[in-house]
This record gives C-alpha cells, structure tokens and sequence, in this order.
C-alpha cells in the first residue's frame, strides 16, 4: 500500500502531507520554500528529504497527488449582465472553483474596461449574461469586445444558451482560445456552475500551471489537480457530508485567515428556518466560498484599517495610546514581520479577529424586515447558517496561535449584528496540523480515509 | 415565445392569485418568469432585464400599488428597457375609488395596461398578444 503523498505548492511554503494507507494514519507533515523562479522541485525535494528525515519509518511513496497556489494563485475575471444575478453566479462559480475574482464586470464592457481587463493580472475569464432564451444582445457584444481586444487568456462562455452559436463565431475566425459551457444561471436565480467550474479546473490544470512555472513538478507529483483552495472547499465538503456509512460533521464553516485575503467556506443549504421568511436573490451554493481582498494579516492589513474605524479597533484591541496605524503599515511593508512583544502579539489577535468578525459578515445571509397589513415578514438574502454546528480554523495565522478558538468566536451571533445569520455557539475547532487542503487531495481517492484523518486531526 | 415578468410588488404577500396568472399565463404559451410576492421594483426589472421579457405584469392587492409602482416606468427606462410594457392589476389603490380616475393615474404614470379588481385573466392574455404582437 505504501504512503500517499499530498504536495500543496503554495505562494510561500511547499508543503507536504504524508499518509500512511496500510495503517491508516497520518505519518507526518514539512515544509520547504516554494521555488518556482528556479526549479519548482526543489522545494518539493527539500521539504520531502525533512520528512523523510523526521520519519525514517515512513513506507515508500506510493502515490502523489498535488494542488497549486503558487505564483499568485488562479486569478480570474467574471463578467455578466446584472450585478446581483449573472454577475454573481458567474463570480460564484470562480470562487467556487478556487480562484480570487480581482476583475468584475456588468452590462455592456466600455472602452475603458476593456483596458483595465487587459492590463489586469488574470489567468481566465468567465463570461456569462441572460438567462436561456433570455437577453442574448448584450452578452454578444462583450464577446465581440473581447474578441477585438485579443485579450490573451481564455475566455469561457457561461451565458444563454441562444447565444452561443454567434458566440462560437466570433470565437471562431480569431486566435481566441474559448470554451462554451453551461449557463451559470439557465433560469432566473438558479445557480448552476457546475460545468464552469470543470473547466476553469480543466485550463488550470492544462496551461496555469505550465505558466507559473509549475509544470515541471508534474515530472514527480503527476499532474496538480486544482487550486489549493478548492481542496479546502472539497475537504470541508466531504467532512461535513460524510462518506457512504460514515456520518459527516454536518453544517459546517471553515475559515483561512491569510496575509493577504480571508477565505471563508461553508458548506449547508442556509434555508430560511422560519415560515414567515422570505428567501431573496440567487440562488447559494452548497459549498459556498468567499475571499475578502481587503482582509488580511499582512498585504491588507492598511485596507483593513481603512474598514475600521480606531474606535471600533479598540474594540479588539486593548492597548491605550498605541499608534495603530504605524502597527498596520509595519505589517504590510514588511509581510514576513513577526511579532515580538506581547503588544504587538495582542496587534495581530485583533487584526485576526478583525478578519473572522467581518468577512463571516459578509458571508452570511441577512434578513431584513418587511411591514405588512399581516403582520412582520422577513426577507433572507444569502445562506442562514444559525445552526452550524462546527467552525474550523486553519492557515498559518490560526493554526499557530495559542489564542486561536477565542479568536475564532468573532464568528458568532452579536448584539449589534442582529439581522446576520450568524453562527449561533458552533464548536470551534483548528486545523492544527494543517492538513485540510492535503485531505480535500487524499479524498479524490481514499474519501474515507481522508474522514478519518480530519476527525482525529482537527482538535 | 414571448418572455413576460409577473410578481406581485412591495409588502404585499398575496401569493395565490400569483400562482393563478402563472398557470394560466403558461397554459397560453407565454414563458413566464415569476418572481413571487414581496418583490420590489428592482426584482421585476432585474428580471426583466437577464430574461430578455418584453413585458412587466405587477399584481397588488394590499392597496399600496400606488406607492409602489411610483416611478416604475422611469425606473424602466433607466435600466434600458424603454420598451417594455407594464400592466398592472389587483386593488391597486386605496378604498373604493372610481376606476375611470385610477386607470388615468396609471397609465399617466407609464403602464400600458391597468386592470380593477375581478378582471378576468383571459383579458390580460388578449392584450399581451396585441401589444406584443403575436
């Protein structure tokens, strides 16, 4: 049976995750510094002889799986037509499928958006617009514009169906690498990017890769499945639904708290509990994931300032006549800053807790009141997750702080957030050993497995 | 076939009727995008806009109608549907008014076609096919 390797290349460390399959347990985890300027592998073959190293036992690799976010990670562009309908299915399905959405577009792309599209760091775009048989005229003519533009990296084509023959004509007669799949939104609020989100995995595995120069990895690892972050999706997927016999965790929300972004995952159908409440708006995923650009530790970390005001700092934050500002901008010029006194230790708790607080706010549903002649109603627009029974905690902010499961309490219900569907008291837990993205890998394959491994491991 | 938008417009949760004009809507061979009760201005020409629907049919039955479709045909316009046709019905106001005077109200407002209360759907669905040409 031997041992499975699971290799995450991340912007920062090459890490590895070692499971024995006979024994069925974890052997061990390291990490090197990813090397894509020169030969990806070395980091690779560093962090593996550390393991090796640490676990002479360790039974000879019998298979390897990998997934990527080095060199910036899978950047994407979601174009449609209306901001809260296609527009947001198609960036849903980028989120969906691992990627950070950096460009979004609406209605018809002026001259100047055009530009900015092209000028802007993207590795895809995903163009959707109209339902089936919807408004197919506006959809034709942002292909066009991209088409004209010679925009440079594949355009996938989400939208009406009735537009897709012209479409393919546009496509047809330039050099435009395009692929046509499912509607994101065949009929008004529904969701379905199913089909997108295998493509976009397809062309990251085919050609993103190969140009952030991680191809030559697949020499050793075989070929890099996915976008590190949707292996977190599919371990928080599989955790929370279980496996054949094997009971899952149920209702769940795993939260990344990085130096640039926030990542947060859950996975649930957030229905509305209560009959007097109206559900608004697009349809949400089942596995839904969000980013938060302007969260993070490190590169956002003056973005996040500029979210909160020092009153409101102080809130997180104890320490009187601290200059926060000269704190913020100390982490974001230098992002392999470490703190060293216990006020700065107490600066990064608050900034982490800054990030759970709101980007769980921007997650969750809300409801809002509607007076009627019959009495209150209620609309719910986004996932009510108010019985989530589970919150984990992974990324190195977290995993490495003694304080972690207080932090991660900033997720649930406040007295001054009322109307967000937040977590009521869920369980807190942290991904300790940092395997999750490693077990989203080893369930394509050992689903079972993979469980196991999560329930011993997340403590 | 033609795309038509129906809902029934602000704090208002007659869902019944709604379901009625869906059904017979689509048995005449319209497709019909529902939008449900409690919808706003915006959720009807959102709609109208991603479905490509050449007309709007706002049901009220609370008698707010009046507020509520305040600006709709502006609104409409703004968002590119210059075109569309609005119709509205229900006990679109308040009291007994005369109906002669409710209809002026609307129709200077913008809608195309204004329905009292006990209208027979079959109407709207003769109008739809002259309006929009079929």
């Amino acid at each position: 049976m031997g041992t499975h390797l699971l290799v995450d290349f991340g912007s920062t460390y090459t890490k590895l995750t070692a499971v024995d399959l006979e024994r069925e347990t974890l052997i061990g985890t390291s990490k090197a510094m990813t090397t894509v300027k020169t030969d990806v592998l070395e980091g690779f073959e560093h962090a593996l002889s550390k393991l090796k190293a640490a676990h002479p036992e360790m039974p000879e690799v019998t298979a390897v799986s990998a997934c990527s976010s080095a060199a910036g990670g899978l950047k994407m562009a979601a174009i449609g037509l209306v901001e809260e309908l296609t527009v947001e299915a198609a960036k849903r399905a980028c989120l969906g499928a691992g990627a950070l959405v950096n460009q979004v577009y609406s209605h018809h792309l002026s001259r100047k958006e055009i530009k900015a599209l092209k000028s802007a760091d993207i590795d895809i775009i995903l163009l959707a617009g109209g339902t089936d048989g919807g408004n197919k005229e506006c959809i034709l003519h942002n292909a066009k514009k991209l088409c004209e533009a010679n925009i440079g990296v594949p355009i996938i084509v989400a939208g009406n169906k009735d537009a897709a023959d012209e479409i393919e004509e546009i496509f047809e007669t330039s050099t435009q690498e395009y692929y046509i799949v499912d509607n994101v939104m065949p009929k008004l609020k529904q969701l379905n990017v199913k089909e997108a989100k295998e493509v976009i995995r397809q062309i990251f595995i085919t050609k993103i890769i190969e140009a952030k120069g991680i191809k030559k990895a697949e020499r050793i690892t075989g070929s890099i499945i996915m976008p590190t972050p949707e292996a977190v999706l599919l371990a928080a997927e599989l955790l929370a639904k279980g496996h054949e016999d094997v009971e899952g965790f149920g209702e769940l929300m795993v939260i990344d708290v990085g130096g640039a972004t926030t990542d947060v995952h859950t996975i649930g159908r957030g229905f509305p509990k209560r009959s007097e409440v109206v559900l608004k708006g697009l349809q949400e995923p089942f596995a839904k994931r969000t980013v938060e650009g302007d969260l993070g530790m490190r590169y956002s970390a003056n973005a996040l300032l500029s979210l909160v005001s020092p009153f409101e700092f102080k809130r997180y934050y104890e320490y009187e006549n601290a200059n926060i500002e000269e704190s913020a901008k100390k982490r974001h010029d230098n992002v392999e800053y470490l703190p060293d006194t216990e006020e700065e230790k107490a600066f990064d708790e608050a900034l982490a807790r800054i990030c759970c607080d709101y980007s769980v706010s921007r997650h969750v549903g809300h409801v809002e009141v509607v007076y009627t002649p019959l009495g209150n109603m209620y609309y719910q627009t986004g996932k009510d997750l108010t019985d989530l029974r589970y919150v984990i905690g992974t990324g190195g902010v977290l995993i490495n702080n003694a304080h972690a499961k207080e932090i991660l309490k900033e997720v649930n219900q406040k007295s001054d957030k009322k109307l967000e569907l937040r977590p009521t008291d869920p369980t807190v837990l942290i991904d300790r050993d940092y395997i999750l993205a490693a077990m989203g890998l080893l369930g394509q394959k050992h689903p079972k497995l993979a469980l196991k491994l999560m329930k011993e491991h997340l403590v | 076939m033609k795309t038509v938008v129906i809902g029934v417009i602000g704090a208002d949760v007659h869902a019944v009727g709604n379901k009625i004009i869906e059904h017979v809507l689509t048995e005449h061979g319209f497709n019909v995008v529902n939008i449900g009760v409690l919808s706003n201005q915006e959720d009807f020409i959102n709609a109208a806009i991603e479905t490509d629907a050449e007309a709007i049919l706002v049901s009220s039955l609370y008698g707010h109608g009046e507020i509520d479709c305040k600006y709709m045909r502006e609104n409409c316009e703004e968002a590119g549907l210059g075109k569309i046709k609005l119709y509205v019905g229900g006990n679109i106001v308040v009291g007994k008014q005369d109906f002669k005077e409710v209809e002026a109200r609307f129709k200077k407002m913008g809608f195309d076609r204004v329905y009292p209360p006990g209208t027979d759907i079959e109407d709207a669905v003769k109008h739809l096919r002259e309006d929009l040409g079929e």
